[in-house]
C-alpha cells in the first residue's frame, strides 16, 4: 500500500509532494516543465509571462557570487498571447498541477494575462510582485500594500482558479503585506523571491550586471526567506509555499517547521540537477517517518511553539 | 558526508583578464588570447561567455587552449558585441566564465569533420587534438566565398591539401556547391566512422540526414541564446534539452529526438520560437 506522508491539498491542488519548480527556471517550454517533473517535482511553475513580449535585459544577466547567484533576465517571455500554447502542450503532457506565473504593468493586465492562462488550462495563477529589477511591476507593486490589494481582488474577480501571490523580500514588514494579499483573497502566498543586490568588478570598477541590479537567489537567501515565512505564518492563516535557497531535504524541512506548507526550488538545479525534487522529496519523507509523523502537514509550523 | 555548502560552480565565477595578443584573420574575424587557468583546460566544443564590460556578454566557442594557461577564441563582426570586441587593443580587459559545456568525444578511426561559416572554430581544435589518434581526418569546409573560409591555409597545412574539399556557393575557391553536397559525393565513395559538425543549423541538419541515411555515427555543436550558461535560465532550450548544459555537443541519437526543432527553429530573446 502506498502511504500518503508527503501528499498536501495546496489550496485546492493536489500534489504527490511539497516541491515546486520555481517561476523563472526553465519554465518556457512543456518540454522542459516535463524533464522537471521526470526530476520527481510535485508542481510546476512557469517563467513569468506578461501581456507583450519582452526580449529582457543584455547579458551579462546572471553573476555567480560566494553563496549564491544574482540574475537580472529582465523578464523575457513571448508575451500570453504565444504562451498559451506552451500551456495547452503542458497541460497535455503534464501529470502534475501547472502554475502560471504572471506578471504586469497595472491590475488591468495582471487580470487580463490571467484569464488567458487560466482559459488556456492554468491549474492555478502565482502573481509576480516581487521581481527587484523591472521598473513599475513586480516588487513595485508587491511593496505597496494598497495597490497589491487592488491586483489581487481584480485577479480574483476575472479567474475562479487559485491565485498564489509571490512577495518580495525588500519590504519592512513582509507580514503587513502578507495580510493585504491574503484579505483580499490570495489563496497562498509563496516567500519569497530574489533579495535586491549587486556584484561589481574590482578591474574595470564597473557594475557587473547589464542591468546593474538584480536579484540575489541560493544559499544567501535562506535564512532570510525562513524568516520571512515564520513572520508570514505568525500573521495569515493562508498556506505559505516557502522558497529561497532550498538544495536538500534539511532546508525543505526548516521551511515546513517555519511554517511552509509547499516549497519551491529553483537555484539548486544549476547544481544538483531537476533530480534534487526527488532526493529532497526522499530524505523528507525519510525525516517523517523517523519522527513518526503521518503527514507532512503535521510538521508545518512546528517550531512556532518555542 | 559533506555537505555542499551553498551554491558553487568553480567554472561559473567571473575572472577578468586582460588581451595579449590580437590576430586579424580577415576581414571580418580576427583572433584573441588571453590567459585563464581554468579554460586553459578546455576539452575542444566546449564555450566559454565573454564580458564586454559596459557591453554585453557572448559565448564563444574555444579555439585554442594550452597548457601555459594560454586561452584564444576566434571572433566575426555580426553586431554590437562583436564589434567592440573588434576594436579593443592587446592589453585592454575583459571578463570570462566558463569552460561551458560538455566537448566532442575524441573518437578514433576514419574521421569527417564538416564546417560551415565559423563552425570551424571548434573543429579546428579538435582537429588538432585528435589528429595523432586518427586513422584519416578529412576536414570538408564551406562558405560563401572563399574570404569566408576562415582558417582554411593552416587547416590545408594541418590536414594535407588532399584532405581538404573545400566549397563555396560563389566558386571563389574549391568546387562551387554547398558543404552539405561535398559530403554526399564523398559518402557515396567512402566510409567513415565518425562526422563531427559545427555550422549553420540547416547544413548540420542535412549533414545529420546524410549520416542516418549513410549509418554513420555523428556529434555536432549547436548554437542557441545563451544567458546564464549553467542550464538555468531556459534561454537555450531545444526540446527537453538544454544546449549550454546538456551540450553544446550533441549525438545523432539525441538530434533525433529533438528534430521536429533541430534545423527548423530556434528561439528569440523574448523566447518566442522563430524558423531558420
Ligand atoms: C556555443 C556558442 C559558440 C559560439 N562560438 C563562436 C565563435 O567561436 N566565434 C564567433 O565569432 N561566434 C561564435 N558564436 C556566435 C556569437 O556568440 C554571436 O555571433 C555573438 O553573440 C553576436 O553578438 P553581437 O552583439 O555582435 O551581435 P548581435 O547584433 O547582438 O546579434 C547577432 C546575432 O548573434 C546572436 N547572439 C547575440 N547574443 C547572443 C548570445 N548571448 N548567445 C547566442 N547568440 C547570441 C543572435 O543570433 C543574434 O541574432 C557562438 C555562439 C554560441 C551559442
Ligand atoms: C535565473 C532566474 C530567473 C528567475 N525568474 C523569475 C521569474 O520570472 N518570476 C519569478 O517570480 N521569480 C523568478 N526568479 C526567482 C525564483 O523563482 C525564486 O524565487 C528565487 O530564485 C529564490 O529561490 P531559489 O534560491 O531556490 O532559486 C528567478 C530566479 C532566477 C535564478
Ligand atoms: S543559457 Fe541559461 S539555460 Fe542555457
Amino acid at each position: 500500500m502506498k502511504d500518503n506522508r508527503l501528499t498536501v491539498n495546496l489550496a485546492g491542488l493536489k500534489l504527490a509532494n511539497p516541491t515546486i519548480l520555481a517561476s523563472g527556471i526553465l519554465g518556457y517550454s512543456a518540454e522542459t516543465l516535463e524533464s522537471i517533473v521526470a526530476g520527481g517535482a510535485g508542481a510546476v511553475v512557469t517563467k513569468s509571462v506578461g501581456l507583450k513580449p519582452r526580449v529582457g535585459y543584455a547579458n551579462p544577466t546572471v553573476v555567480q557570487v560566494d553563496c549564491g547567484l544574482i540574475n537580472a533576465m529582465g523578464l523575457p517571455n513571448p508575451g500570453i498571447g504565444e504562451f498559451v500554447k506552451e500551456i495547452r502542450q503542458a497541460k497535455k503532457v503534464l501529470n502534475v498541477p501547472l502554475i502560471v506565473s504572471v506578471y504586469g504593468f497595472s491590475e488591468e493586465e495582471y487580470a487580463a494575462v490571467s484569464k488567458k492562462a487560466a482559459d488556456a488550462g492554468a491549474d492555478a495563477l502565482e502573481l509576480n510582485v516581487s521581481c527587484p529589477h523591472v521598473k513599475e511591476t513586480g516588487s513595485e507593486i508587491g511593496q505597496k500594500p494598497e495597490i497589491l490589494s487592488k491586483v489581487v481582488k481584480t485577479v480574483k474577480d476575472a479567474v475562479d482558479k487559485p491565485v498564489f501571490v509571490k512577495l518580495s523580500p525588500n519590504v519592512t514588514s513582509i507580514a503587513d503585506i502578507a495580510e493585504a494579499a491574503a484579505k483580499t483573497g490570495a489563496d497562498a502566498l509563496t516567500a519569497i523571491n530574489t533579495v535586491k543586490a549587486m556584484a561589481i568588478d574590482p578591474e574595470t570598477t564597473m557594475p557587473i550586471l547589464g542591468n546593474k541590479f538584480g536579484g540575489l537567489s541560493g544559499s544567501a537567501i535562506k535564512p532570510i526567506a525562513v524568516r520571512c515565512v515564520y513572520d508570514i505564518y505568525e500573521r495569515v492563516k493562508v498556506p505559505i509555499i516557502g522558497c529561497g535557497g532550498i538544495a536538500d531535504w534539511r532546508d525543505a524541512v526548516e521551511f515546513f517547521l517555519a511554517g511552509a506548507s509547499a516549497v519551491q526550488i529553483g537555484t539548486a538545479i544549476a547544481t544538483k540537477g531537476s533530480n534534487v525534487f526527488r532526493t529532497v522529496t526522499r530524505g523528507l519523507n525519510a525525516y517523517l517517518k523517523r519522527k513518526g509523523f503521518k503527514n507532512v502537514g503535521e510538521i508545518v509550523g512546528l517550531s512556532h511553539r518555542y | 558526508m559533506v555537505r555542499l555548502l551553498g551554491y558553487h560552480i568553480a567554472t561559473n565565477k567571473l575572472r577578468t583578464t586582460q588581451i595579449q595578443s590580437i590576430k586579424t584573420e580577415t576581414q571580418t574575424v580576427k583572433t584573441f588570447a588571453f590567459k585563464d587557468k581554468l579554460c586553459a583546460k578546455a576539452k575542444p566544443g566546449q564555450f566559454l561567455m565573454l564580458w564586454i564590460p559596459g557591453v554585453d556578454e557572448i559565448p564563444f566557442s574555444i579555439l585554442d587552449a594550452r597548457e601555459d594557461g594560454s586561452v584564444a577564441v576566434a571572433v566575426r563582426k555580426v553586431g554590437e558585441a562583436t564589434s567592440a570586441l573588434h576594436n579593443k587593443r592587446i592589453g585592454e580587459i575583459i571578463g570570462i566564465r566558463g569552460p561551458f559545456g560538455n566537448g566532442f568525444t575524441a573518437k578514433k578511426g576514419k574521421v569527417l569533420m564538416v564546417a560551415g561559416g565559423t563552425g570551424v572554430f571548434p573543429l579546428l581544435f579538435l582537429s588538432r587534438k585528435i589528429k595523432p589518434k586518427a586513422t584519416r581526418l578529412v576536414f570538408i569546409i564551406g562558405a560563401k566565398t572563399r574570404e569566408e573560409l576562415f582558417f582554411i591555409d593552416e587547416i590545408e597545412r594541418f590536414c594535407g591539401k588532399e584532405n581538404v574539399v573545400a566549397s563555396t556557393e560563389d566558386g571563389s575557391y574549391g568546387v562551387k556547391c554547398l558543404a552539405s553536397e561535398s559530403l554526399e559525393l564523398l559518402l557515396c565513395k567512402e566510409k567513415f566512422d565518425m562526422i563531427y559538425t559545427c555550422g549553420p543549423e540547416l547544413m548540420m541538419r542535412k549533414v545529420l540526414d546524410l549520416a542516418e541515411k549513410h549509418g554513420i555515427a555523428l556529434e555536432a555543436s549547436l548554437e542557441r541564446l545563451m544567458r546564464c550558461a549553467i542550464g538555468l535560465c531556459g534561454s537555450c532550450v531545444i526540446g527537453k534539452y538544454r544546449v549550454c548544459r546538456d551540450g553544446p555537443i550533441f549525438s545523432a541519437q539525441q538530434l533525433i529526438k529533438v528534430k521536429t526543432e533541430f534545423g527548423k527553429f530556434k528561439r528569440d530573446f523574448d523566447g518566442r520560437k522563430i524558423s531558420f
